[in-house]
């Protein structure tokens, strides 16, 4: 991560929001380089190589489809890891699934609700710019509940599946371990279970552990 | 149409020899003469019937072309005088029932007539007018012209045979008297099975209205479905979503900076107050409360009370009109008023609606500018939404007005 404060760039075509979020980013210590509104303007922007990270809304026009999606996509095959986070007023895992598959990493999806926690939100905006990945709670429970057909979740026990759920969200083991209450070395102990029951490759790295459990799901999804 | 028109095209009396009286025989001249009418018909159709032959050949030059513009409607007209005149006979109405040819150029119009199966109907009634048709029409003339011709003939010849004729003329005029009325009618009947629709080609053709309408219906659906979604995405959910961003900032700087946080919490509360009121223009979009509450006489007396014009509602409905018709009837007659406001420059406007046998009328008018038109999106839509019920919308809106859209709309009330 760079030093000194994070650019950002949003990408939201309802101007209420786009000043929302403009607000938020800077009373949180970043600096809003732009602020655009149509699909072609964000990627002007993003070519820029000031840029830290994007934070950007699915729909805009001048289609009014997934534009919004596809600039992000394009943005990160054109500068690999570039951090990306998402905003849509409704989850769609098929996009969640696109935005994986557009690098390890540096990318997150989530519904415009969230920002109104803000110190969630910036959290998040953090995480992603510092190469992490975060999933909104309903991406993660459509892709546990896809999964949950398959046998191997059913070893799990429930308090291993919030676990799960958080890990997939993109959460550390701190984090984890603040949201449920217990000790970090709680925490470790169910992810251990976890990857062994689900016969996954032990990860040290928080990022690559949230991706392996999301491929998992994702594959269980199917 | 003048009165001897009239008389002349009135339906067959009576097939029967009996009563022999006075209007028996007045009817029997009648179509006496119209038969006169059918056989002379035979020329023009045996040319027509030789140049619609030859127009096939001769489209592979270009000329046939030329000549399908001018045998094929001269071909229409003429059937069109027997369509009526054979419809008369029989008291209905013989339908041409061609294939469209709107938006058609000179170079696709004669395709579509090629291969439109009421144009080849056409051709094939010009070769029974100048065949068979010919021999049942000319025969109730020779019957009765045959006495005539012999009795003058011996007034002023005087020679025997002429009298001989005139004795075989008693059988003739029996004949004759017999035979007119079943030979008019037999060629009435005959024109109708030529000209006119056949069951299935009915029923197709119904299939083909139904099949359009229904496809329409499902894209004006999948398109107000769209509407639904792209309204509540940018207005009500977007301003909820900014509600949750201003007191999550609010929330975050109420401490540090309380000013800024009031600020932000008194634009939350606007926002609310919009979106509550993007949320109701939504409902109000899908199914109006007014016409939920009150059915559609209730629903358009509301729809009428807040636009800038008065309006005479005179709308007096039965219960149980079904649902859809009277959501469609309601949106028609948003739509009509909706444009009387923004086109019309109108004083005054009126919505009648009645019922009767089973059928829905609304006429909205106005006393505006005029000059209206039906192919124009808003009542085109309309048209297309009612046809979905098949109802008909028709437009009558002269340079200088008034206005007034007809609607009809069949539909069985629940009761």
């Amino acid at each position: 991560m760079p030093d000194g404060p994070l650019r950002a760039v949003i990408a939201e075509d309802q101007a209420l929001l786009r000043v929302g979020l403009t607000r938020i980013l800077e009373a949180s210590g970043f600096v809003v380089i732009e602020a655009v509104d149509n699909a072609p303007s964000l990627s002007r922007a993003l070519a820029s190589p000031e840029v830290d990270i994007a934070v950007v809304d699915v729909r805009m026009p001048p289609s009014y489809s997934t534009e919004g999606l596809v600039a992000a996509v394009a943005a990160r095959q054109a500068r690999p890891g570039f951090p990306v986070l998402v905003l849509s007023q409704y989850v769609e895992p098929l996009y969640a699934r696109e935005l994986l598959a557009s690098g390890e990493g540096a990318v997150g999806y989530l519904l415009k609700d969230r920002v109104a926690d803000v110190d969630g939100f910036v959290a998040a905006v953090r995480q992603v710019a510092g190469g992490g990945t975060v999933l909104d709670p309903e991406v993660v429970a459509g892709l546990v509940s896809g999964a949950g057909r398959e046998q191997p979740l059913e070893r799990l026990t429930p308090r291993e599946r919030e676990v799960l759920t958080l890990m997939a969200e993109g959460r550390s083991n701190a984090a984890i371990a603040a949201r449920m209450f217990v000790t970090e070395k709680a925490v470790g102990k169910h992810t251990n279970a976890i990857f062994t029951k689900l016969d996954l490759p032990p990860a040290p790295d928080d990022n690559r552990r949230v991706l392996a459990v999301l491929a998992w799901l994702d594959g269980g999804a199917r | 149409m003048t009165d001897w028109a009239t008389m002349l095209l009135q339906p067959i009396q009576s097939l029967r020899p009996r009563p022999v009286d006075g209007d028996a025989l007045v009817d029997r001249l009648r179509l006496t003469v119209l038969s006169l009418g059918y056989a002379l018909a035979m020329a023009p159709a045996l040319a027509l019937a030789i140049l619609s032959i030859l127009c096939v050949p001769l489209s592979l030059v270009l000329v046939g072309l030329a000549l399908a513009f001018a045998v094929v409607p001269a071909t229409a007209a003429l059937t069109a005088v027997h369509r009526r005149v054979s419809g008369s006979l029989l008291g209905e109405e013989i339908p041409s029932g061609y294939a469209d040819t709107a938006g058609t150029n000179l170079v696709t119009r004669p395709l579509r007539w090629v291969t439109d199966k009421a144009r080849w109907r056409d051709v094939g009634f010009l070769w029974f007018s100048a065949t068979g048709g010919f021999a049942m029409s000319v025969l109730p003339v020779a019957l009765l012209t045959a006495p005539v011709t012999h009795l003058v003939g011996a007034l002023l010849d005087g020679g025997g045979w002429w009298w001989l004729l005139v004795l075989l003329d008693g059988p003739l005029l029996v004949a004759w008297w017999c035979a007119t009325p079943g030979l008019v009618r037999g060629r009435a009947l005959a024109e109708r099975s030529i000209l006119g629709h056949t069951r299935v080609e009915r029923l197709e053709r119904r299939v083909r209205e139904v099949s359009a309408s229904r496809a329409e219906t499902l894209d004006h659906s999948a398109a107000e479905v769209r509407r639904i979604e792209r309204d509540l995405h940018d207005g009500a959910q977007a301003r909820i979503a900014a509600v949750g961003m201003n007191v999550g900032l609010a929330e975050k700087l109420i401490e540090s900076d309380p000013a800024a946080a009031a600020e932000l919490l008194r634009e939350a509360r606007e926002a609310t107050v919009d979106a509550l009121e993007d949320l109701r223009s939504v409902v109000r979009g899908i199914h109006p409360p007014a016409l939920a509450d009150r059915g559609l006489a209730g629903g358009i007396e509301a729809l009428a009370l807040p636009l800038p014009l008065p309006i005479t509602v005179a709308v007096d409905l039965p219960g149980g009109i079904p649902q859809p018709v009277e959501s469609a009837a309601y949106f028609a007659v948003a739509e009509c008023l909706a444009n009387t406001v923004k086109h019309a420059g109108a004083t005054r406007a009126w919505v009648v609606g009645s019922y009767d046998d089973g059928v829905l009328h609304l006429e909205v008018g106005d006393d505006g500018v005029g000059g209206a038109d039906a192919a124009g999106s808003g009542l085109s839509g309309v048209a297309r939404r009612l046809e979905a019920f098949d109802g008909t919308l028709e437009v009558a809106s002269p340079p200088g007005g008034p206005t007034i859209v007809t609607m009809e709309v069949p539909c069985r009330t629940g009761r």
